[in-house]
């Protein structure tokens, strides 16, 4: 369905067959195909308007280069782009000096936090350190059941007051726990909400206040479209996060949210996750996120060269 | 954007009293990538707003009732092929319908609201548990089931056969002369081969367990979903021979634009619209209120 970019980024260049150099008057067609596919990928439209304009100025300042084709070197060029906006590399999860380190989770309804959690979890506790999650969610039928049949999967505890419980006050107590038990890494999961529901976003601000989480993670599905601007700025704004995780990336989605939550955020993405499986999260890599965005896989060895 | 404006007013700042210009143009074009309309449904609708623009002078408010009209012809075209404007259960004889879609996009919530909705309307309604896989998966529609007063067929055996959960709906439906069974499945993402022929067994297992029933086969859709939704309704279309979309989360400031190039493409229409965690957020989908909101950010 989508070409990739490369091929047609070619396709524009060769309507202006014997210009060997970039201009002002050349790129347009160019720069209007990268526009589209980003489009394409879910970009945020204000976010794309703002990577063209980069793009742009960068390639009229580019030099020369004796033997790559011009297209060649626009390809490079939008996609250090992208790496360079996505963070340059790959970000760990805070570790707190003093432990419990405080985790907080964040984010719209069926995104993945839940799952997030338990797979958070699980990749501590390979590193050898120890997990308590913490089950805030009073609202959706059975989220608590839900994180403790994912706790037994893969041997976490999980702290609980049941669903007549505040949702702030299960959090306190989880991370006193926590405090209490030694343990290193406390998760605390949360209801779903959206970023326009004032009392639900008052109820995280209160929870991060009173937990002062090490780091807030807002998890974001892969698939999001145009919206993914707006609920990270949102999300960002009243309760400041320190990184995000993007979800569903073993789904054929191009992920232009990535684009969109490290542009208005700042904050870099820490993991993705690649399946419902407890085991399945990965790192976050700028560069492959960018070459799928792009839609162009293969041709990162022709970017090499240039 | 909270303080984005009525669009009529924002183009007639633009172009002031006069005819629509290809400013005022390029800002509704704007206006329905945002909407995750997407490019190709976008192109579309803007050449022939275009077109109607090059016979005629207009000036916005005419173009943007225009405008509405060649998106609400998008939306209603499939309901009027279908010869079923209203989308009800048929009384005394056995109704089917079967929920799917990709992880997180409302399924089972939307199961808990139709089975409330129909209960409330003297419907004999059954639920099939058929997401055996996610985490209290079951649990989660158990409590739904409770909630409007609706049984759940289920399997607690861990890991069960989804399609031998749907088989015994089936039966117990059959047994009880219920006129609706709604089928719940697991999310599950169209380019997994595996769990799309899983679903293709289910869709097999009730044409042949039911061959009289009025099936109904619905892709749940999130509003907040991007282009990826197009993809979703054709392999799910191929996979469970959708006749349907419900379009969820429509309580969030997404659009749900992508539903339009889903109609559009596949012909499907949008029966539900969900607004909201609650059982009665559930509404007939209207194609008014859909352009309304969409275009008056
Ligand atoms: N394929 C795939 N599915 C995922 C991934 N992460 C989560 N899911 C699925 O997405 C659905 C929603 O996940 P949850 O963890 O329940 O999401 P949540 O954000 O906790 O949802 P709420 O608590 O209702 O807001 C479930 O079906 C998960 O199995 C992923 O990386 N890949
Ligand atoms: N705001 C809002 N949230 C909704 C709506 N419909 C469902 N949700 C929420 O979205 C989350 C996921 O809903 P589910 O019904 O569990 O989704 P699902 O498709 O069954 O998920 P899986 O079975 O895990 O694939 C839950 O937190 C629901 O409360 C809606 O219309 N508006
Ligand atoms: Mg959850
Ligand atoms: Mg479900």
């Amino acid at each position: 369905m989508f070409e990739a970019l490369a091929d047609r980024l070619e396709g524009a260049w060769k309507k202006l067959r014997g210009q060997d150099k970039i201009s002002q008057s050349n790129i347009q067609d160019a720069l209007r195909e990268v526009r589209r596919a980003l489009l394409e990928a879910d970009v945020n439209l204000q976010v794309v308007k703002d990577f063209v304009t980069e793009v742009e100025t960068k390639a009229l300042g580019a030099e020369v280069i004796t033997g790559v084709r011009p297209d060649q070197q626009f390809i490079k060029i939008v996609h250090d782009e992208l790496v360079q906006v996505m963070g340059e590399e790959n970000v760990p999860l805070a570790q707190a000096d003093h432990s419990p380190t405080v985790v907080l989770m964040a984010g719209l309804q069926g995104t993945g936090k839940t799952t997030a959690t338990a797979k958070l979890a699980l990749h501590l506790r390979k590193l050898e350190r120890s997990c308590l999650m913490v089950a805030t969610d009073v609202y959706r039928p059975a989220a608590i059941d839900q994180l403790i049949t994912l706790g037994k999967q893969i041997d976490v505890p999980v702290f609980e007051l049941g669903s007549d419980a505040d949702p702030v006050e299960i959090a306190r107590q989880g991370v006193e726990r926590a405090k209490a038990e030694g343990v290193d890494t406390v998760i605390i999961d949360t209801a779903g909400r959206l970023q326009i529901d004032q009392d639900m976003m008052a109820e995280l601000a209160r929870i991060k206040e009173t937990v002062q989480p090490d780091e807030t993670l807002l998890v974001v599905d892969s698939m999001t479209g145009q919206e993914a601007a707006n609920l990270t700025r949102t999300f960002h704004e009243r309760i400041g996060i320190t990184g995000a995780i993007l979800t569903k990336l073993d789904g054929d989605s191009r992920g232009g949210a990535a684009l969109s939550v490290r542009h208005i955020s700042g904050a870099p993405i820490k993991f993705v996750g690649v399946g419902e499986k407890v085991e399945a999260l990965q790192p976050f890599y700028p560069d492959r996120m960018a070459s799928r965005i792009l839609g162009m896989g293969d041709v990162l060895t022709l970017v090499e060269k240039a | 954007d909270k303080t984005r404006r009525n669009i009529v007013n924002q183009l007639k700042s633009i172009v002031g009293q006069g005819p629509l210009n290809q400013a005022a143009v390029t800002e509704i074009e704007a206006l329905l990538l945002q909407a995750d309309v997407g490019v190709e449904a976008t192109d579309y609708i803007i050449t022939t707003l275009q077109n109607k623009l090059r016979q005629e002078v207009l000036p916005a408010e005419e173009a943007i009732a225009y405008l509405k009209k060649i998106l609400r012809d998008m939306l209603d075209a499939p309901v009027k092929k279908s010869h079923k404007p209203i989308f009800v259960p048929e009384k005394e004889t056995l109704n089917v319908w079967l929920i799917t879609g990709v992880n997180g996009a409302g399924k089972t919530t939307t199961i808990g609201k139709i089975a409330h909705l129909a209960q409330k309307s003297g419907y004999k309604c059954l639920i099939g548990a058929a997401d055996t896989f996610r985490a209290a998966a079951v649990e989660q529609v158990k409590i739904w089931g409770q909630r409007s007063g609706v049984q759940v067929i289920f399997n607690p055996a861990k890991n069960a056969d989804p399609a031998a959960v749907v088989f015994d709906a089936i039966s117990a439906a059959t047994a009880r002369e219920t006129e609706l069974l709604l089928v719940d499945t697991a999310g599950r993402l169209q380019n997994k081969k595996n769990l799309m022929d899983e679903l293709s067994k289910i869709r097999r297992i009730i044409d042949k367990k039911a061959p009289n029933a009025k099936i109904e086969s619905l892709l749940v859709l999130d509003a907040t979903l991007g282009q990826n939704g197009l993809r979703q309704a054709e392999i799910f279309s191929q996979a469970a021979q959708l006749s349907g979309v419900v379009l969820t989360k429509l309580d969030s400031t997404a659009k749900g634009g992508v539903a339009l190039a889903v109609v559009q493409q596949l012909g499907l229409p949008i029966r539900f619209i969900g607004a909201g965690e609650g059982i009665e957020d559930l509404r007939p989908f209207s194609s008014y209120e859909f352009v309304e909101a969409l275009l008056n950010g």
